[in-house]
């Protein structure tokens, strides 16, 4: 079946597309498909146009020219196919709502909903979900009470809770400890077997080891394919050389090339 | 005072809309505060200001041109905070000097002398008229209903906009909903405690409760009872000693607040304090 969807449609369809704020261009000229069950990352620098993209494919900014379509619709069109975690840093933490009020909203109706009380189905859902992503126990604590890593994995409760078959996340490891990290991952390992995963991030490591193919942004877009980091594509995406090797891990980003030496 | 509340209409009056004013201020002040609408709010109220002049100026009831300039200011930053990138305080600064100039040029026009305008800038809780009172019950019974109709709604918004509009909400009706109940209850207040002290009693009591729950219902029905307590003390205090109810009012609130902090402080009272590890 999955077959059958992968052939004719695509999960992300991206035709051309340039978003402008005012004068400046955000992103020009961006074609991107993403096939339907892929678990794709895009990286880039501050100001490189990766949540600009995220939000173009949510239909949150006004899209300059091109079209985005999500499973064969507009993105005007609202539906329930689409979960994304934002950024937790725009929120507020201090809010006066529980955990489990949280990932409840995303149980709510499209358009408004007067008297609206949610079911049981609903409450059960939710709980089945604080599960599988191991919150279960925190369900009745207020978001205030909350550690980073526990407050993004309540996000992408919510998003799932939406029952999305396209996932979006906004730098969901951005600020949470490693541990968190290693989890956040693993969870989205387990839901890529069912679900598309576009994932943002500056975590150049997690790129290489947990997605299965690559985005490079820097206003357009610069690379796209396997998540095999090669030099030439860093440099023109940062611009300058980045310190891709990290201490400790036992894989490396960029693959051996001729002028390095060998490091321990 | 219980005997005096018995024998005269203008002390009933006072204390039925001192309750009417503690309800949506508290309800919507915890909105505000929360999504920090507080000078939004500022804004709408001083624009009502010049509602108040045109009324005195063609005649009509000046609470009535008060609800339509706050509607119409209410909406107006709104849109303009929607379709353009300006700052949304630069907009609410420009409507709020607009509406006070309009009033002084409204009540410069008028034939005559001039009337006493501090009721409706320092609020006269115990000259408020059975037409007041009518217009402060439908305003406060159309808040209550559209918070308590939409609860799940308002809630989804105020936490995470962006998310409730990924889900279809419609987020830009709410927003311009949220304007016009903030409107709404600008004018319930103006009676009691008058367009400049509008604020103190939209924050001190959301503010006050704020520190006692993280519960959005327990809030928000904290406020109300805040508001009560201080509108109906400060109403005490005014008859008492002879001062304007408005000041007292809002003197009574903010001096409360500040006590609630500093205990607070002192004692380490902090609503997330169960926290166990």
């Amino acid at each position: 079946m999955r077959d059958a969807y992968a052939k004719n449609l695509n999960a992300v369809h991206i035709d051309n597309l340039s978003v402008y704020y005012g004068q400046t261009p955000a992103i020009t000229g961006v074609c991107l498909d993403v096939h339907d069950g892929e678990y794709l990352g895009i990286i880039g620098p501050n100001g490189g146009g990766k949540s600009t993209l995220l939000k173009a494919i949510l239909g949150l900014v006004p899209i300059s020219a091109g079209t985005v379509q999500i499973y064969g619709n507009n993105t005007n069109k609202k539906t329930a196919l689409v979960g994304y975690v934002p950024q937790f840093v725009i929120l507020n933490r201090k809010f006066p709502i529980s955990l489990v009020d949280v990932v409840l909203t995303g149980r709510l109706k499209q358009g408004l909903s007067p008297f609206f009380t949610f079911t049981q189905k609903d409450k059960e859902k939710a709980f089945e979900i604080l599960e599988k992503v191991g919150l279960l126990s925190l369900a009745n604590r207020q978001i205030a009470e909350l550690s980073g890593g526990e407050f993004q994995k309540m996000l992408i409760a919510r998003a799932l809770a939406v029952n999305p078959r396209l996932l979006l996340l906004d730098e969901p490891t951005a600020s949470v400890d490693a541990v968190s990290r290693e989890q956040i991952y693993s969870l989205l390992s387990e839901l890529n077997k069912n679900k598309t995963i576009i994932l943002v991030t500056h975590d150049l490591l997690a790129v290489s080891s947990q997605v299965h193919s690559l985005a490079c942004l820097n206003g357009n877009l610069i690379y796209h394919g396997e998540p095999e980091l090669t030099e030439n594509i860093v440099n023109n995406l940062y611009g300058c050389p980045v310190d891709l090797i990290a201490h400790g891990v036992p894989h490396r980003v960029l693959r051996d090339h001729e002028e390095e030496k060998t490091v321990d | 005072m219980i005997k005096a509340l018995f024998e005269y209409q203008f002390l009933q009056n006072a204390f039925l809309s001192s309750i009417l004013a503690s309800v949506v201020c508290g309800i919507i002040g915890v909105i505000i505060v929360e999504k920090k609408l507080v000078m939004m709010s500022g804004g709408i109220a001083h624009t009502s200001y010049g509602g108040v002049g045109l009324g005195y100026l063609l005649g009509f009831e000046p609470i009535i041109g008060a609800f339509l300039f706050s509607i119409c200011a209410a909406l107006g930053i709104g849109c303009i905070k929607r379709k353009s990138s300006t700052h949304t305080d630069v907009i609410i600064g420009l409507f709020w000097s607009l509406g006070m100039a309009l009033g002084i040029l409204f009540i410069a026009l008028m034939p005559g002398y001039p009337p006493d305008l501090s009721s409706y800038l320092f609020g006269s809780i115990l000259s408020v008229t059975k037409a007041d009172l009518y217009l402060m019950i439908s305003l406060t019974f159309i808040v209550v209903l559209v918070i308590i109709v939409l609860f799940n709604d308002w809630k989804a918004y105020l936490f995470d906009e962006e998310f409730a509009s990924i889900i279809g909400i419609k987020t830009a009706f709410l927003e311009y909903l949220l304007l016009v109940l903030i409107a709404m209850t600008v004018v319930v207040l103006i009676r009691v405690v008058g367009i400049i002290l509008v604020l103190a009693l939209l924050t001190a009591p959301a503010a006050s409760a704020g520190m006692l729950t993280s519960n959005l219902k327990k809030r928000m029905l904290y406020a109300v009872i805040f508001g009560n307590i201080f509108c109906l003390a400060g109403l005490w205090i005014s008859y008492k000693i002879n001062i304007a109810s408005g000041a007292s009012i809002v003197i009574l609130s903010i001096i409360c607040y500040f006590l609630l902090y500093t205990l607070r402080f002192i004692f380490k009272l902090r609503p997330y304090s169960h926290r166990q590890d």
